[in-house]
């Protein structure tokens, strides 16, 4: 009786042991972070106040005045501006089998609005200058770049609707120039949380909910908490930000990191600091996102024009999101969205206007390159935007349709209903032929999620990936994951031979009994 | 009634040990699996890492204990007697027969279980261990340089290490019947736990 007690005994403490031996013996991980809490919790003190120089009292006629202001002291920022993407939107980058290519929005295509070109005067609104209003623009006039946008104090300063950049008249320039400071997340969102014409269309997980965030929308944004700002991350040496989005950029470069503050192995297991070789950080601790506003989710150009008594006309649904409007087609949105996944090395590649298309598939607007096999490859979140466009049958080409136009007769889609017209126009000002045959194709694009960072406790557990008929890894199937794959082959005949064992052993054991029973009653 | 001292507080030591470890690993291994939910994918995974470490210990000193003492003899193969030990199983054990082989120290396993636990010491264990650690450590080698290790991914030693539990299962399943097989039907039993066989 003893010897089962210790065996007993023998078994607690080994399980004991096992249990023991995961609890976490360091502290490291919250050290870092207090460290970094430390240093980001260190408010900025401005050197200069603007509303005490003798320059920037007067009354400024144009907003370009406020801008030969500012450069009257700063004597060579707006040199830094003019080689920034913000102003050029377009980014010299080497994409694999293009060679050096000058590609962003100013000549891309998307899936949404398609592209700037012919609707300058209205896509400019969100351009660092004033004045782009066609292909005539001078990217050379210092004077036209928008210093205040992005570094206004007041909130009061805005662009004007459908004005090429310029402000609207009743902005009061020169409080502006006075209250300019660092960016605030209000200067950056203002354009960057509305792409695509409305809150959170295209990112999904940038929208003004990123304002003002709680702990639960995003742990680093939080007001309640650290409450970075944009540029805390986004840092900007000599007006070059660091951070770009790649259904415009193609390089792995200039990329934000959450590595930048946190390391590469900021866990205390191992085994989750060994799934950073493969696995991006985005990819566990952004659960969902949309988490507040929906975001456009697919777009069907095919279904525009359709009019009620002659006039265009809008539907929303429940939650106010417009499911059809006359001059862009149907939508759809969603909230609270799981992000798909995709591998991604940090390049990569666009519809360039003018490639041709294979139909049989879907078209991809940007395609984001990475596999298992390549060492540099993670897995990241994204939102994949799905659409139904307009493109040449006969050329195989997507068209950029005029949209915009001031008025009726000028060929602008959203003004005539004209397919055919305007799809002449747009492709006759990029200079690409145009067969008069026009289709629309299912179009993708990528668009990797990093922000709506939640907090640790929320973040993606084992299981969610780990398991075998929900993963939500199911999609990447180039490589073997634990609790997710498995040999058929192997757990049949594994199977098998458990059953076959299992058998035997009673088998054996019934014929032994009914021996034994036998040979007593003989006895 | 004549008692021997058949296992040493080492060897008994050291088959406990083992017993429990190989089936924290089956349980926490088929979780991982996605056979079956039981202490949850996270702490399947952690309890099955720790066991196997400490598994790995006690068959480093299980091995030195073997080589000091000599009983790494007790596993050499023979044939002698291999056929009647069949025999005994497949027959003469319904008719209250005698074990064909008698157990003492020097030789204290029959040649069934010589190659049988010789095959799990020299075959299924080294694939266990070895696929084992390569699943823990291996790091993507692609990124940590070590050409030697260059496997691309986990496939082939998660299905080695998958299709050796399944024999080690049904190892387990024949093993804990043929405990009963004994003198008596404890006898076995209670010799392992106590180190003294009744004859």
């Amino acid at each position: 009786m003893k010897n089962y007690i210790s065996i007993l005994l023998f078994f607690g403490a080994l399980l004991l042991l096992i249990i023991l031996s995961q609890l976490p013996y360091t502290t490291k991980q919250s050290d870092d972070l207090s460290d970094l809490k430390a240093e980001y919790s260190q408010k900025h003190i401005p050197s200069v106040d603007h509303s005490k120089l003798g320059e920037l009292q007067r009354d400024f006629k144009t907003p370009q005045d406020v801008t030969k202001a500012c450069i009257s002291c700063h004597t060579e920022r707006h040199k830094e501006v003019m080689q920034s993407a913000h102003w050029n939107w377009e980014r010299e980058a080497f994409i694999e089998g293009r060679g050096v290519t000058y590609a962003g929005k100013k000549n891309l295509l998307n899936n949404f609005c398609i592209g700037i070109g012919g609707s300058e005067v209205s896509c400019t609104r969100c351009h660092v200058g004033y004045g782009w209003k066609d292909l005539s623009f001078d990217f050379t006039v210092e004077e036209n770049i928008d210093c205040i946008v992005c570094h206004d104090g007041t909130g009061d300063y805005y662009k004007a609707i459908n004005a090429a950049g310029y402000p609207g008249d009743d902005v009061d320039l020169q409080n502006a120039a006075q209250n300019v400071g660092h960016p605030q997340r209000s200067n950056c969102g203002n354009c960057h949380f509305f792409g695509g014409g409305g809150n959170n269309v295209k990112h999904g997980d940038l929208e003004e909910a990123m304002f003002a965030p709680s702990r639960d929308i995003d742990v680093h944004m939080a007001v309640e908490g650290m409450d970075l700002q944009c540029v805390a991350c986004h840092k900007a040496e000599n007006h070059r930000l660091l951070g770009k989005m790649y259904s415009v950029s193609s390089m792995n470069r200039d990329r934000v990191t959450c590595e930048q503050c946190h390391g590469e192995s900021p866990h205390q297991k191992n085994i989750l600091n060994e799934h950073t070789i493969k696995v991006a950080c985005q990819t566990c601790h952004i659960p969902i996102y949309a988490k507040v506003n929906a975001t456009k989710t697919s777009w069907d150009w095919s279904t525009a024009g359709r009019l009620k008594d002659g006039k265009p006309y809008n539907e929303n649904d429940d939650d106010g999101n417009i499911t059809y409007i006359s001059i862009k087609g149907s939508f759809t949105w969603e909230k609270k969205i799981e992000p798909e996944y995709c591998w991604f090395n940090g390049t990569a590649d666009h519809y360039f206007i003018g490639d041709k298309v294979d139909t049989t598939k879907v078209v991809k607007m940007n395609t984001l390159n990475g596999e298992y096999a390549d060492p540099e490859s993670k897995i990241i979140p994204v939102k994949i935007h799905r659409a139904k466009q307009i493109y040449d049958c006969m050329n195989k080409m997507v068209i950029q349709p005029k949209l915009y136009a001031e008025e009726e007769g000028q060929g602008g889609y959203w003004k005539d209903f004209d397919w055919d017209l305007a799809a002449k126009i747009g492709m006759e000002a990029l200079d690409v032929p145009y067969s008069g045959f026009f289709c629309f194709v299912n179009t993708e694009m990528y668009w990797p999620i990093n922000h709506m960072v939640s907090t640790k406790e929320k973040s993606v557990s084992c299981k969610e990936c780990h398991n075998r008929t929900e993963s939500r890894l199911a999609g990447l199937q180039d490589f073997y994951m634990p609790g997710r794959d498995h040999s058929v082959v192997i757990d049949f005949f594994g199977i098998v031979l458990i059953v076959l064992s299992l058998a035997g052993v009673i088998i054996h054991g019934v014929i032994r009994i009914v021996a034994h029973n036998k040979r007593i009653s003989e006895e | 009634m004549k008692k021997i001292y058949i296992y040493k507080a080492f060897e008994r030591f050291w088959h406990w040990m083992q017993a429990a470890l190989i089936i924290i690993l089956i349980i926490t291994g088929f979780e991982i699996h996605s056979s079956f939910e039981f202490f949850g994918y996270e702490n399947a995974v952690n309890y099955h890492s720790s066991s196997a470490v400490i598994f790995i210990i006690l068959i480093i000193f299980s091995i030195f204990w073997h080589f000091a003492t000599g009983e790494w003899k007790q596993y050499i193969p023979t044939t002698k007697n291999l056929k009647e030990q069949i025999e005994y199983y497949l027959i003469g054990i319904f008719k209250n027969a005698q074990h064909p082989v008698e157990k003492h120290e020097l030789s204290k396993l029959n040649p069934l279980q010589r190659l049988t636990y010789l095959g799990l010491k020299l075959l299924i264990f080294p694939v266990m261990v070895g696929s084992g650690l390569l699943y823990l450590y291996y790091r993507y080698p692609q990124q940590g340089g070590i050409h030697i290790l260059d496997i691309g991914g986990l496939k082939v030693v998660a299905l080695l290490h998958t299709a050796s539990a399944f024999l080690l299962v049904a190892f387990l399943i024949a093993h804990l019947y043929l405990i009963t097989t004994g003198q008596t039907i404890t006898s076995n039993l209670k010799a392992m736990i106590t180190g003294w066989e009744e004859k």
